[in-house]
């Protein structure tokens, strides 16, 4: 199966993605949402638009650091550190221009550091918990030296698929972030830990197969080289693989164009998950399960 | 296979009026309503830090409880629909226990205004009432002037005006606790004064035997015990018919009469109400657009029985938004997100059986027997992916926010109904229909690809 007989090739391929993904995230890093770090935004919405330097030239006198960004046609967006009332109050003052421009606040946020790096433990529990059970359960699913492949083979190849599914979107996220200003909020966590029990779904479906013509073999006493084996279970299944990523992959492109503006970043970050679980799956997993165990299954 | 038919005319059916049910309780305001989260609907959420270090250990829960029944007092005098008010404990990051108040208040927009009226110290007053003679003069003369008015405030003022202030307030209360009467074993409440309220207090109680002593709490009055006699030392008893319970809460109510636990706000939002109606509508404009992407590319591509995954993927839509309404379940931008999502993931247990289907149409295995192969086989596989999805949802749902459960909720709900959907539904569908496949129109409709030559 062409995969397979050139997994060499596709192992490593793989592997310069997740150099560059890793590369990306640490030098350039993705910025993180205020729910992480703490801080403020108002969103005022206007209608006309007002002059952004003569906003921020008001901004400044009273505040230090400050981000203002465009929104949609008729809105700005103001980051800043937390602010208590008194702060929110000026905040809005200025971005009103001392109330001389008309405008509606749409959305004010402040969460206080505390609860930023409270959540942010939170996230990195959660993403440890679900990648643990997930490979548990694998290892458990296909238990026992079934036909001569362990669980624990199996599971180890979930573990580095699943790094990698959870890497390259993020390295491929940096690059969305820094055209489009998306920030690394809760919701991009959820979206990495649906990534997680997803892209694993799609692998177990080949091991599934792996294991079955494992059997088939056993019980036909046909001897086969377990490349070979391997390679058969990833072309029957390749339909079903892709065909699920495309239905789910549809789903998240309506999400992304169509949803409202808190979901942008999530279906984005969720989509590119999507795309590289199915590629992970096809040509990451399948060759590196092959490479784990380069034996003849013996009768 | 009649049976097939008959179970696949009950499904149509029972949709068909839990559609109409969703529709009714949609369009008119009903019990049943769709909750949706304050992302949604507009409104603001507050995120109080309480703080426990001067309470004693076991005492935090009670405190807790109190202090969200003080602030739920006062946010129903907002008159808002159906706020929320709740505790939250969780480990913060030093590793210690924080203790958290949640409140939401859908449709508030004035964010300070609420924060206002949160932080107000409530008062404890104690008052006496007006002899019978002088209370039938005042209502008299109130109903000369106002009728059989239902003015709250005009009310208000009456009973303000049927009772004069003694001037005893919280402020000198110092201790209450529940103890139980040695010869009725009843429970009572028994209140101790500090110096200044002591005195204050023997001198009403001898001035006014025999009258009856209203604790106000919160401007409302909560019990109005008869003094029976002058009372020195501060230490008085409030008897009354209460239940064990009754007692505890009234003394626990004495006992903090202002807040319990200072509390410090560590978190706000606030979202317009345009905001919201924008992300709802383009949160159904999404789900709308998935939708049909997800049924053009089943249909094209599984024809026939793709079709049938498309009727069986609306009766999962139906499904779980009755499910939402029956059991009141929240939903946010993300749970939105969450139910889009999953009809991706329902699909795709109909995809697998279609696939394994296929297997069998190409050895030859066509019909029922070859869709009763397809589906035992094709179980193990949508048990297992189906598993570690609900793995995510779960932990996803106690280790988030409110936001994050929301999502959790309906991905992790929409597995499960579609792994039933799917597996029941479009099982039955697909053998009601009990289409052999032999002839070429046939395997034609029970082929798939995009190519038009029929796979023999």
């Amino acid at each position: 199966m062409f995969i397979t007989s050139h997994r060499k090739f596709f192992v490593t391929l793989t592997i310069v993605f997740v150099v560059l993904s890793i590369g990306s995230l640490l030098f350039k890093g993705i910025p993180v949402g205020i729910e992480f770090k703490g801080g403020s935004i108002i969103e005022m919405s206007y209608e006309s638009l007002p002059d952004k330097t003569a906003l921020e030239a008001e901004l400044q006198k009273s505040f230090e650091s400050f981000s203002l960004r465009q929104i949609g046609e008729k809105g700005y967006a103001l980051r800043t550190n937390a602010l208590n009332q008194e702060g929110q109050e000026q905040a809005i003052q200025a971005l009103t221009l001392g109330e001389t421009i008309p405008g509606t606040v749409e959305r004010v946020s402040d969460i206080g550091p505390t609860i930023g790096a409270e959540l942010q433990k939170k996230a990195w529990i959660a993403i440890l918990i679900v990648s643990v059970l997930i490979v548990l359960y694998v290892a458990f699913a296909f238990r026992g030296s079934a036909h001569g492949v362990s669980g624990w083979t199996y599971g180890w190849v979930t573990i580095v698929t699943l790094l990698h599914d959870v890497i390259v979107p993020a390295g491929i996220f940096v690059w969305y972030s820094a055209s489009t200003g998306a920030e690394l909020d809760v919701l991009a966590i959820m979206a990495m830990l649906a990534i997680l029990g997803y892209s694993v779904n799609d692998t177990v479906v080949i091991f599934d197969r792996v294991r079955e013509n494992l059997r088939l073999n056993e019980e036909n006493n046909k001897r086969e080289p377990f490349e070979e084996t391997v390679g058969k279970s990833l072309s029957q299944s390749l339909t079903r693989s892709i065909n699920t990523s495309v239905t789910t992959a549809l789903v998240l492109v309506a999400i992304f164009f169509l949803g409202s503006a808190s979901t942008k970043a999530f279906s984005f970050f969720l989509l590119m998950g999507v795309i590289a679980g199915s590629y992970s799956t096809i040509c990451f997993a399948a060759p590196l399960l092959t490479w784990f165990k380069r034996k003849e299954v013996k009768k | 296979m009649t049976k097939y038919r008959v179970a696949t005319a009950l499904i149509l059916i029972i949709s068909a009026l839990l559609a109409f049910f969703i529709y009714r309780t949609e369009v008119r305001e009903s019990r049943y309503d769709l909750k949706l989260g304050l992302d949604l609907s507009g409104g603001t959420h507050l995120v109080y830090d309480a703080d426990v270090i001067k309470v004693a250990e076991g005492e935090i829960e009670d405190a807790m409880q109190t202090l969200r029944d003080v602030i739920e007092r006062r946010v129903n005098l907002f008159g808002v629909s159906e706020p929320i008010v709740q505790t939250e404990s969780g480990l913060g990051v030093s590793g210690e226990v924080e203790h958290r108040l949640i409140i939401e208040l859908p449709g508030v927009t004035d964010i300070n205004e609420a924060i206002r009226r949160i932080g107000e110290t409530p008062t404890l007053e104690f008052k006496l009432q007006k002899s019978d003679t002088e209370a039938e003069a005042l209502i008299e003369s109130f109903q000369r002037q106002n009728g059989t008015t239902t003015d709250p405030e005009l009310l208000q003022d009456l009973i303000d005006d049927l009772y004069t202030d003694t001037g005893l307030t919280g402020r000198f209360l110092s201790r209450a606790q529940v103890v139980f009467d040695p010869t009725t074993n009843a429970p009572i409440v028994q209140i101790t004064f500090n110096d200044e309220g002591a005195a204050l207090f023997e001198k009403i109680t001898r001035e006014n035997k025999g009258k009856i002593l209203s604790i106000f709490l919160d401007g409302v009055p909560i019990s109005e015990p008869v003094i029976q006699e002058e009372i020195k030392g501060g230490t008085a008893v409030i008897t009354g018919s209460f239940t064990a319970v009754e007692a505890k809460d009234l003394a626990r109510n004495l006992n903090y009469g202002a807040l319990p636990l200072p509390i410090e706000l560590v978190n706000t939002q606030t979202i317009g109400p345009s905001l919201g109606r924008n992300a709802l509508t383009a949160g159904v404009k999404a789900g709308i657009a998935g939708f049909v992407l997800v049924a053009l590319f089943m249909i094209l591509w599984y024809r026939l029985p793709g079709l049938i995954a498309v009727i069986s993927l609306i009766t999962y839509l139906i499904l779980s938004i009755a499910f939402y309404k029956l059991f009141g379940i929240t939903i946010t931008a993300a749970g939105l997100a969450g139910l889009v999502l999953s009809l991706g993931i329902a699909i795709d247990a109909n995809v697998l059986i279609f696939e394994r289907y296929k297997e069998g149409h190409a050895k030859g295995i066509y019909g029922a027997e070859g869709w009763q192969e397809a589906f035992s086989r094709a179980w193990l596989a949508i048990r297992d992916g189906n598993v570690t999805g609900i793995i995510s949802a779960v932990v996803l749902y106690y280790s988030g926010t409110f936001l994050t459960q929301s999502f959790a909720l309906t991905l992790g709900l929409g597995i499960i109904i579609s792994m039933f959907t799917a597996i029941t539904i479009t099982r039955t569908f697909l053998l009601a229909l009990n289409i052999k496949g032999v002839t070429p129109t046939s395997r034609f409709l029970l082929g798939n690809g995009i190519n038009l030559t029929p796979k023999a």
